[in-house]
């Protein structure tokens, strides 16, 4: 009889499968990570107590509905997660740099294949996605003249639901486990019967929870572009960034859906006993397959079409130039949009599809690489005839040109099926998608954090650190993935825990040594960022357009104020700001009315907060929980909408002080 | 920027390098292999064409139009010409063209269903040669290789001659794997309740690695087997040193096999099971289970009905190859209620049911 079945069934009802052997105390590894946060997180905790931070934070940051705040937590966020996911990494180098032959590295399978699971799902669901949102969050409605986004409450509840996820992935290190079955838990792996612990629970309601975030905020992003923008911005006057974030929420919202139907089958298999994914009874783990991969493909351009609008603003404000090509950077990226949907089965060409229809996934998948290769042709012609200054942005956005074109390159190759057949799942495949997902995505979010701080903070981001921090990213990068691609060339295969070839070691150390140069870039960049903030009287920015901006956030100040734009701004052409800038633009000095602002509220952390007791109850079968738990998120839900108080108006006189405070703010600096 | 470019050129020369010695992806043995790194050279050169020009433009470009260069025009209007629009896209897509027709033609041919035309690039296929049959299963954590013409079998250990084709049955016992001989052939995946296929030939001799390239659980790591290709006169010894085994892979042998183990020694058996294959990919090798074929010739005939619950036991699978020790309190139904069962629940002892019972 096991310890499980001894227990009381008091006991289990109360606790489920919850029992102090959940905890994995007798692993030294999680104990010194846990004994390592907890220290890390008195420290933090105590640091914002000192300085009584903690009702500023609550009502200014938790509770804000400003579209900009939750853009820039959801940037912390991704941080945050990035530190966690790069642990993950540097923990799976470190065991296949030390398992050859005799020696078993210091990971058992069962903590391994934890590892690059979570790290896949941090790096994907909770690093890039966040990184992704906060970007259009604090950006959008500033490029196309709004005063928020349509959905305000939404978006507060959409960036807690997120967190939430986060918080159920972080749980599962200290309590219970990760899934083993890698980032897109296969069926049937990830069935009951061959992974019946709580990992693949945690990783199902964690995502189903984030889900819920991810596809709020893409339905409120969409309205907010399509409803919102400033009168005379037509589509075809939308900033690029705009158009690529609208493309992405389309993407979203019609992916997302997918994700959670999919997840929710796996979970009726695992939890009521149906068999959509099981070899029984006429189930078809394929099904699963092509659905994730549905979902899974359009993602990776959710992922990577926002930072290819965040590189068109940069290329064009630093080549202080018309981005080249405008409309065909427009129509490339709705042929993106399109063909994303078209080209799923390329994820699986080694399934046993018959010849037809591989060739046509993969001649899809290589269609796709015309407007993407037009895209970096419009890039460059927009630096031909240019005068191009290398600040950081540009500095991270040549880094990305010259990467993401090898990487772009290893991705049509692998879509050619008969080259998938042999590279398909080998180390190969990893050092692709890396090479377009640190190249293209983790660039341009720096190059975007790089652009937009001085507009969120005030003050530039120091420039020497900030190279230091990109020169080491790029080193180890190249250091780190480059080795991957040889041997992924020599049959490597990924997900392996330990090695008998002693040959190929020397390649692992170099993507060690990778990995460290990659560290050093990520505190490189958290140095960067103390720095500036206790540099900030120097690095700081007046004129709210450092750049020589071109786009209507550059018209703001930096910050800008609560409500963005005291009068809703008209535009005339495309590059709006450059426009008014060319033309003369006098900023208005009276006549300002109140200005209608949604009022923060705590509803959107409380809800969040019920989802994670929810998710937490339904992975330990703890019933009671789960429902008492989703019972209060419904009627804390039902209750929220009756609430009539969530609005106000900033006076006019208010609104008059401040824009007089910005006109002797440029005044001063004029003169 | 010029440095940045020539990054790249060590890297392509350490793969020349590679070429020689231990990538195998670039330097097989087996013909079906060598086509396949053909095609990643010929679109790796295509491509190439565009990306090299690209990333010597970026880097001129941003030379040439910095800041300081007073001397470079500056033209902060200009935004379009139809002929450098002409090119960008059209560009591309000239090499995707060429690409897409090499991927068509390439897919087909290497389709792994598609039995192969020829020994190696300069020798067709007689026409009376018979492909060497080899069944495959992947199971937890370890390759079972059925000969069905030699009737023997072994486990983790694979010997094939070399130029004659092989054509491989491939399936899973619990979950998904991929069947992968770097040296022989391209992967595809072994599924549990399914069969995949997969045409290959080697054309030298020598020992091979094979493993599965798909993750499967804790013993993963350690899936591998060795593949060796033999002259005839070897591989027919090799047929009489398995045979020579006391071992048979009796379906009962079988079940005690496909309980999880890692790093399984190399076996042999004498004599296999004669439809062992065929059971393993219909989930029925256990003596009591109804083959999934035949519960969907029952399906297709219309099904059961109500009736057809009484089957469940018999064709559950997944509950009994619990990769945990934790019981879990989750029950599937047994019988609906108490009236006897009828027709449709078969004798004990493997005997197949039927669909013939259920034709009008």
């Amino acid at each position: 009889m096991t310890a499980m079945q001894e227990r009381s069934t008091l006991m289990q009802s109360l606790f489920g499968r919850l029992s102090w052997d959940s905890i994995p105390y007798h692993e030294p590894i999680i104990v010194w990570t846990f004994v390592g946060t907890i220290v890390l997180g008195m420290a933090v905790l105590g640091w914002i107590t000192k300085q009584r931070a903690w009702g500023m934070l609550w009502r200014d940051w938790f509770c804000s509905i400003d579209h900009k705040k939750i853009g820039v937590m959801y940037i912390v966020l991704g941080l945050i997660m990035l530190l966690r996911g790069f642990a993950d990494a540097v923990m799976m180098r470190a065991q296949q740099a030390m398992a050859f032959g005799d020696a078993m590295g210091y990971l058992p399978p069962h903590h391994y294949d934890q590892i690059f699971t979570a790290h896949g799902v941090i790096m994907i669901f909770f690093v890039a996605m966040p990184f992704v949102t906060g970007l259009m969050n604090y950006v959008v409605p500033l490029q196309i003249g709004a005063r928020d986004v349509a959905f305000p409450f939404l978006n507060n509840f959409s960036f807690w639901m997120t967190a939430a996820g986060a918080a159920l992935v972080m749980t599962s290190l200290f309590i219970g486990e990760f899934a083993m079955t890698g980032w897109l838990s296969y069926p049937p792996l990830s069935g009951i019967d061959y992974s019946p612990g709580v990992g693949v629970d945690y990783y199902i309601w964690a995502l189903q929870i984030a889900g819920v975030g991810t596809l709020l905020s893409g339905v409120n992003l969409l309205v907010t572009i399509v409803k919102m923008r400033a009168p005379g911005m037509t589509l075809m006057k939308m900033p690029v960034f705009a158009w690529t974030s609208l493309c992405t929420n389309v993407l979203i919202v019609a992916a997302f859906p997918i994700l959670t139907a999919v997840l929710a089958l796996l979970s009726l298999d695992r939890y009521v006993g149906t068999n959509f994914f099981t070899n029984d009874f006429g189930g078809n783990a394929m099904m699963y397959v092509n659905l994730i991969w549905i979902w899974g493909h359009p993602e990776v351009y959710i992922l990577i079409l926002p930072l290819f609008g965040v590189f068109s603003e940069i290329v064009s404000t630093f080549s202080g130039k018309r981005l080249f090509g405008y409309s065909s950077m427009v129509y490339a990226t709705v042929c993106i949009t399109i063909l994303s949907y078209i080209v799923w089965l390329h994820h699986f060409f080694t399934m046993g599809s018959g010849a037809s229809v591989n060739s046509f996934f993969g001649i899809t998948t290589m269609i796709i690489s015309i407007p993407t290769g037009a895209k970096m042709f419009n890039w460059l012609f927009t630096m031909y005839r240019g005068k191009i200054r290398f600040d950081l942005p540009m500095l991270w956005t040549m880094g990305f040109m010259l990467t993401f074109v090898g990487g772009g390159m290893t991705g049509v190759l692998l879509a050619v099926p008969p080259a998938d057949f042999v590279l398909h799942n080998s180390l190969f495949l990893i050092a692709h998608f890396h090479h377009v997902i640190i190249g293209g995505v983790v660039f341009g979010t720096f190059a975007g954090i790089n652009f937009w701080f001085p507009k969120v903070a005030g003050f530039k981001l120091d420039e020497f650190w900030g190279k230091v921090s990109f020169w080491c990213w790029i080193v180890g990068f190249y250091l780190a993935f480059m080795p991957l691609y040889v041997l992924g060339l020599m049959g490597v295969t990924r997900r392996m825990s330990h090695f008998s070839d002693p040959d190929l070691r020397i390649w692992f150390l170099i993507a060690a040594v990778g990995a460290f140069f990659v560290g050093l870039g990520i505190l490189a960049f958290i140095v960067q960022l103390v720095v500036s903030i206790r540099r900030r009287h120097e690095l700081r920015d007046e004129s709210g357009d450092p750049w020589n901006g071109r786009t209507l956030e550059w018209s703001t100040s930096s910050p800008p104020p609560a409500y963005n734009f005291a009068f809703t701004p008209r535009v005339h052409a495309l590059d709006a700001w450059w426009d008014m800038k060319t033309r003369g633009y006098r900023r208005p000095q009276s006549d300002f009315v109140p200005v209608h602002i949604p009022k923060n509220t705590a509803a959107g952390i409380v809800l969040a907060g019920l989802s994670v007791v929810c998710g937490f109850g339904l992975i330990w079968h703890i019933w009671w929980l789960a429902a008492a738990a989703f019972i209060a998120l419904v009627g804390g839900a039902i209750y929220h909408s009756f609430n009539y108080d969530r609005d106000y108006h900033i006076p006019a006189d208010e609104v008059s002080r401040v824009e007089q405070a910005r006109t002797q703010q440029l005044a001063a600096l004029q003169g | 920027m010029s440095v940045r470019t020539l990054r790249h050129a060590p890297l392509l020369l350490l793969l020349l390098l590679l070429t020689g010695c231990k990538a195998v992806v670039l330097s097989p043995s087996g013909d079906i292999a060598a086509q396949q790194r053909d095609l990643i050279v010929i679109s790796t050169i295509l491509m190439l064409l565009i990306v090299v020009p690209v990333m010597v433009m970026t880097g001129w470009f941003a030379w040439r139009y910095r800041h300081s260069n007073d001397k470079a025009t500056y033209a902060p209007e200009w935004d379009h010409s139809t002929q450098f629009e002409l090119v960008i896209w059209t560009a591309p897509l000239l090499i995707i063209i060429a690409l897409g027709a090499l991927t068509w033609i390439g897919t087909h041919l290497l389709d792994p269903y598609r039995p192969l035309g020829r020994i190696d690039a300069q020798r067709e296929l007689p026409a009376d040669v018979k492909p060497l049959r080899v069944q495959v299963v992947a199971m937890d954590w370890k390759w079972l290789f059925v000969y069905p013409d030699y009737g023997i079998a072994s486990v983790n250990e694979m010997a094939a001659p070399v130029d004659v084709p092989i054509e491989f049955d491939i399936t899973a016992s619990t979950v998904m794997n991929s069947f992968f001989v770097p040296a022989l052939a391209g992967q595809i995946y072994a599924m549990p309740g399914m069969q995949t296929k997969l045409h290959a030939i080697i054309n030298a001799a020598g020992d091979y690695e094979g493993f599965s390239a798909n993750y499967s659980g804790h013993g993963f790591s350690h899936m591998r087997f060795r593949f060796a290709g033999m002259s005839g006169a070897d591989f027919d010894a090799w047929v009489d040193t398995v045979r020579g085994s006391e071992l048979a892979l009796s379906r009962d042998e079988y079940l005690r096999l496909e309980q999880p183990s890692e790093r399984e020694p190399v076996r042999h058996y004498g004599s296999a099971a004669p439809d062992l294959f065929d059971a393993v990919v219909n989930l029925c090798v256990e003596p009591n289970k109804m083959c999934m074929h035949d519960m969907m010739a029952i399906d297709e005939n219309g099904g059961l009905g109500m009736a057809g619950i009484y089957n469940v036991k018999h064709l559950s699978y997944d509950g009994e190859r619990r990769r945990d020790s934790v019981a879990l309190d989750d029950a599937y139904v047994l019988s609906m209620c108490a009236v006897a069962p009828e027709a449709p629940i078969s004798p004990a002892g493997g005997t197949r049911y039927g669909a013939a019972r259920l034709e009008p």
